[in-house]
């Protein structure tokens, strides 16, 4: 029943896309599952997409807030994409800022700032 | 009093099953996609509460229609210990939990009406009312 969310390295970046409802346990699993991937393989830089998703939760914006932080702790910068206008809204109204956060429409806009950041 | 449908709270993956019980209701009911995600991330939100705080409870979503509207009241309720201080929980920012949740104060704002019953030692029954704009 817990299924692991794929994580795929392109050169020095790790691309992951959330494909379905994550419960608690696969989001804590998926933060572990990434550092972890990050440290093997020297990764600088993450995307997290999230198009198909459509409803975060407190829980879930904790755990992804919480991992981009991780990140930056090993150097790596993470930009979140396709966050849709329902999980926008949602997200705002229930008071939660993900501040500091990059983010892109989508997953090719987010490759391209993720480049622009690392060379910077 | 209109259709009644509910899933029991008592382990995390009931919180999916609450959640995705919503998600159907609305989208049944004719909620369009932002007040799914609304009603989905409300239920999210009152489903952990129960979880955490009550340890079991009930998630409860009835259909309601008035003069022409339709929608839905979120029923979440628990035997659990009560709430203390219920001005308190209703304070942007307030927590018991080391920030786990956005709290009561964000459901408030997803849904139309709230309401909170809660007698200390006995459990809490909170009322969540969308309806369709």
């Amino acid at each position: 029943m817990n299924l692991r969310i794929p994580i795929l390295k392109l050169k020095d970046c790790l691309i992951v896309s959330i494909q379905w409802e994550l419960d608690d346990q696969t989001a804590l699993q998926f933060q572990e599952d990434l550092l972890t991937k990050m440290h093997e393989t020297s990764a600088r830089g993450v995307v997290i997409d999230l198009t198909p998703i459509d409803f975060i939760d407190s829980f879930i914006a904790k755990v992804l807030g919480d991992v981009i932080s991780m990140s930056g702790l090993m150097g790596a910068k993470v930009v979140i994409t396709g966050i849709q206008p329902a999980v926008a809204i949602t997200l705002i109204e229930l008071g939660i800022r993900l501040e500091d956060v990059m983010t892109a429409l989508d997953l090719e806009n987010g490759l391209e700032k993720l480049q622009r950041e690392l060379e910077a | 009093m209109g259709y009644r449908s509910s899933v029991e709270i008592l382990t995390e993956w009931d919180i999916v099953a609450a959640r995705q019980l919503g998600r159907n209701e609305a989208k049944e009911v004719g909620f369009g996609t932002v007040d799914q995600a609304r009603i989905t991330t409300a239920i999210s939100e009152l489903a952990r509460n129960i979880y955490l705080y009550a340890g079991k409870g009930k998630i409860e979503i009835e259909r309601i229609s008035e003069g022409g509207s339709y929608g839905i009241i979120i029923i979440a309720s628990d035997e659990g210990p009560g709430i203390p201080d219920v001005r308190k929980v209703m304070e942007d920012g307030f927590s018991t939990s080391g920030g786990l949740g956005a709290g009561m104060p964000g459901v408030k704002r997803l849904m139309d009406d709230f309401k909170i019953d809660t007698v200390l030692g006995e459990g809490t029954v909170i009322k969540a009312t969308k309806w369709i704009r």
